[in-house]
């Protein structure tokens, strides 16, 4: 009923801007023109007008934009911030800012500076543009219904406190976050409470702290997304429903790196994920009821690091390959399940032909369990007495939890 | 002293136990490069394997060899040879062997299918191992007649570098588990040249990252050049040690 | 030549010499003999540096030679039983001598001819008879002219020729002023090559006289009596 509603208000604003659209006009801002000031333009243009700047490098300060226009760039104009505040304020509804570069955003301790930012808004777009050495780049708060597309944002961040996020969302809903390239901030992409959201596409590489992070983000969808060799990783907590399918994530490595790192998350689906060379591939704790399956475990140091706090978790389906360590865990009791994975570690047979192993297979090392409890036995990592003890372990099991075990473990790879 | 090397290296040539070993080490090095693929995971599976095999083959050919030398011995004690000499000859001529075998058989795999630093400190940390393993076997060898005796002491130590002593410091790393051990195991891998290797090596290879907190702290110890030039240096020690003292005894000791 | 002093060695508690006090001069034969297992090998072996003493001293031309080993280019040995590396060939032994010993010009190889060892040279040490072994042991004694000459139970193993082509060749170095200490059980081939003898009995010096001053002494004609005969009076 309410989606109902929301969908009428939507169509008869539509309607409304397209009864505006026939006396809409378009104004044009270059250095040859009659208007060579954004500022000025904005301030001439009636609800519905375009604005479009050609080229030219523009230094007004903050551009506050309080009425639903289009601001677009052609021939890549730019827009300087002079390290002075903000760049783009938009406080309006359906508002478009298209192709512009953004760059030099003041670094503060006391605001967070964005060269984007959408307030208390909604069917924003920010599209194509390019920023470059902002303190924050796209900054979305209580905004709905906006649209965050192919955007390149590129910070030179030395410092986590010293530097902002990429994109930033906060308490927002319904937002697409797509084809944005993001590089060189504290986080690639941050949502806190920001829900229903989509976020497909994306690379984001070479951040201080996660290449995503988001808390208190109930219900969205991270599809196709790449992140690589950020700090440490991707970070989400506290979190439901929510579905993480077909990304990547590789070369997160570090001595707290993690591939994906899932804190108080429930009822999720992660699937079809390839992790690649991340020192843990998914490392868990707390979280419950996930579906974890289908995903690609690659030359990891830890494929997976269950605590022993998350509970009725499902590991299907996945591969593990080329890991140090599969699975790991920290305590005896386990409460979750783990079947038809494949492991190269496995050395079972299968004599009925049904492509499942007839051994179970126990994911767990003995020297796992010894390192997650006493980390400086990190340095017999490869030693003789580590293989013959995992070896006897494995033929004898006696320390690892014997509950974690993928009964039936598959041949080949899946 | 290069006359006596000459010898006891033609000797050593003769008796094709040097042959075999490097035909050994070829063999696998090459099956190793040519299975995995990678040339990386091959020299971390060589790696394991020259932990293992190179100290066992080192210390009990040295220990063999130096025996069946004692006539060899006599036969140049009574000429007008300082026996400091005589003993250094052996030893060098023993160690250059099997480290030419282990150039041949490992150097040059590595060379040709994964030449990397890793791979180089891969390398030199079998050249040391050798040079330390045959040290000990003469350390084995001086301290008793009997040549049974000697290769048994041989194997004890082997099997105490290689075994014992890594499993004794986990015990106590798990005993003391309460206490910040970081510093403590960093000073517990020195006393064995073997847990020194390894984690040389290991610390140039990606798997680092995995060893958190302490991995992090070796890494910025070993990982300079500081580092790399101290555990080698402790690795020279480790030769020094047992080859010093070994010639003390031996220039001590009635034939 | 040699001058040993208060010489001392134990090996454990067995204690092999006691304050072993002799003096040997050139252009002598000395034999030195005594029961089985009195010390006259570990003197020799203290001599030569292969066993280290725990006190005294042993002086070659006034010097002492304890941690030394320059002086042994003055000595020529020839061991009870000589032992070889197996492997190598009779012609790599001499030759690796010779290689090391190469300060030394005038070579003499009048034994290695005497013997025919060069029709021997192909064969490996570990092949041949105990006989050949200590041809070869003589050989490489002889070899490099040294001033003293000790021969540890020289005839022991040697067939009756190649024991006369020795005993010649001893007495051919006495000559030319060599000094020789020969370790022998066999009285008769001491009083053939000896002047003096040196009599060794539980680590102990015994006596060191000339072969003519023990007859003397004792009024025999033969040096095997007059020995036995200066042991039985000690009983």
């Amino acid at each position: 009923m309410k989606n109902l509603s929301r969908h009428i208000v939507q169509i008869t604003t539509l309607l409304l801007l397209a009864g505006l659209q026939v006396q809409a006009t378009t104004l044009k801002v270059c250095a040859t023109c009659p208007n060579t000031s954004i500022r000025k333009a904005i301030a001439l243009a009636k609800p519905g007008d375009s604005i479009v700047v050609d080229g030219g490098v523009y230094r007004e300060g903050t551009i506050d934009i309080k009425k639903p226009i289009s601001l677009i760039g052609l021939n890549n104009p730019v827009l300087d911030g002079q390290f002075k505040g903000e760049i783009l304020n938009i406080r309006s509804s359906y508002v478009t800012v298209q192709g512009f570069t953004l760059k030099d955003v003041e670094v503060s301790y006391l605001s967070d500076n964005a060269a984007i930012r959408v307030a208390e808004a909604s069917h924003v777009k920010v599209l194509n543009n390019k920023i470059e050495n902002a303190f924050f780049g796209i900054y979305l708060q209580r905004a709905d219904s906006c649209e965050v597309r192919g955007n390149v944002v590129h910070g030179q961040a030395t410092t986590e406190s010293g530097s902002g996020n990429a994109i930033h969302l906060w308490y927002c809903d319904d937002i697409r976050v797509q084809d944005n390239k993001v590089s060189g901030h504290r986080d690639g992409i941050y949502f806190e409470f920001a829900t229903n959201s989509h976020i497909q596409g994306n690379l984001s590489q070479g951040n201080l702290r996660y290449g995503l992070h988001f808390m208190f983000s109930d219900g969205n969808v991270y599809m196709g997304n790449t992140f690589r060799q950020n700090g440490a990783g991707v970070a989400v907590m506290y979190t439901k429903n929510i579905v993480m399918q077909d990304n990547l994530f590789e070369d997160n490595w570090g001595a707290a790196a993690y591939g994906l790192l899932l804190k108080d998350i429930s009822r999720s689906v992660i699937k079809n994920n390839t992790f690649k060379r991340n020192t843990a591939g998914i490392y868990l704790e707390g979280s419950s009821k996930l579906d974890v399956q289908k995903n690609n475990f690659e030359n990891n140091g830890w494929a997976v690091r269950l605590l022993s706090n998350c509970e009725q978790d499902t590991f299907r389906l996945n591969n593990f390959v080329g890991n140090t360590f599969d699975v790991a865990t920290n305590g005896n009791t386990v409460l979750n399940y783990f079947s038809g994975n494949y492991w190269d570690k496995y050395n079972g047979y299968d004599l009925n032909k049904d492509k499942t192993g007839d051994v179970p297979y126990r994911p767990v090392s003995l020297y796992s369990m010894l390192v997650e409890r006493v980390p400086p036995s990190v340095m017999f990592m490869r030693s003789f007495i580590v293989d013959l003890m995992d070896q006897v372990e494995r033929v004898l099991p006696s320390f690892i939890p014997e509950r974690l075990v993928d009964a039936n473990p598959s041949m080949k790879r899946i | 002293m290069n006359k006596i090397i000459k010898y006891v290296l033609y000797d050593i040539i003769r008796n094709k136990i040097v042959l075999a070993y490097t035909v050994f080490l070829l063999v696998l090095s090459i099956g190793l490069f040519n299975l995995g693929g990678n040339p990386e995971k091959a020299v971390l599976s060589l790696l394991n394997l020259v932990l293992l095999t190179v100290p066992l083959i080192s210390i009990v050919f040295a220990t063999t060899h130096f025996y069946n030398s004692y006539e060899f011995m006599e036969l140049l004690v009574a000429q007008p040879i300082n026996r400091k000499k005589i003993f250094l000859s052996e030893y060098y001529g023993v160690a250059f062997s099997l480290s030419a075998a282990f150039l041949l058989g490992v150097g040059v795999p590595v060379l040709l299918f994964g030449a990397s630093l890793t791979g180089l400190y891969l390398v030199l940390t079998g050249v040391f191992i050798t040079f330390i393993f045959v040290a000990m076997a003469f350390l084995a060898s001086v301290i008793t007649r009997d040549k049974a005796k000697g290769i048994g002491v041989a194997l004890l130590l082997w099997f105490y570098f290689a075994l014992i002593y890594d499993g004794i410091v986990l015990f106590i790393l798990h005993y003391f588990s309460d206490y910040p051990l970081e510093y403590a195991s960093l000073a517990l891998t020195a006393l064995n040249p073997i847990d020194l290797g390894r984690i040389n090596v290991l610390l140039n290879l990606d798997v680092s990252a995995l060893m958190g907190y302490t991995g992090a702290l070796y890494k910025s110890i070993f990982g300079s050049i500081w580092g790399i030039s101290l555990s080698f240096g402790l690795m020279l020690l480790w030769v020094l040690f047992p080859v010093l003292s070994s010639k003390r005894i031996f220039s001590k000791r009635d034939l | 030549m040699i001058a040993i002093e208060n010489l001392c060695k134990s090996y454990g508690k067995l204690k092999v010499l006691q304050q072993v006090s002799v003096s040997f001069g050139t252009g002598k034969v000395v034999s030195i003999i005594g029961p089985n297992g009195t010390g006259k090998t570990t003197m020799i072996k203290c001599i030569l540096g292969m066993a280290l003493p725990d006190s005294g001293d042993i002086k070659m031309n006034g010097a002492s030679v304890l941690k030394q080993h320059a002086y042994r280019s003055q000595i020529g040995y020839m061991p009870q039983i000589g032992r070889y590396p197996e492997n190598m060939k009779i012609r790599q032994v001499i030759e690796m001598v010779k290689d090391i010993r190469k300060d030394v010009k005038a070579i003499d190889e009048e034994l290695v001819g005497l013997y025919g060892l060069e029709q021997m040279y192909d064969k490996r040490m570990g092949a041949l008879s105990g006989g050949t072994k200590q041809k070869v042991s003589a050989a490489l004694a002889f070899m490099f002219n040294p001033q003293v000459l000790i021969l540890d139970e020289p005839t022991a193993g040697l067939d009756p020729i190649s024991s006369e082509i020795l005993k010649s060749k001893i007495l051919k170095e006495k000559k030319n002023g060599k000094l020789i200490l020969i370790t022998s059980h066999i009285m008769s081939e001491v009083e053939e090559v000896a002047d003096e003898v040196m009599c060794m009995m539980d680590g102990k010096l015994k006596f060191h006289e000339t072969i003519a001053a023990i007859k003397k002494h004792t009024h025999e004609e033969r040096l095997g009596r007059a020995i036995a005969k200066i042991m039985n009076e000690e009983d």
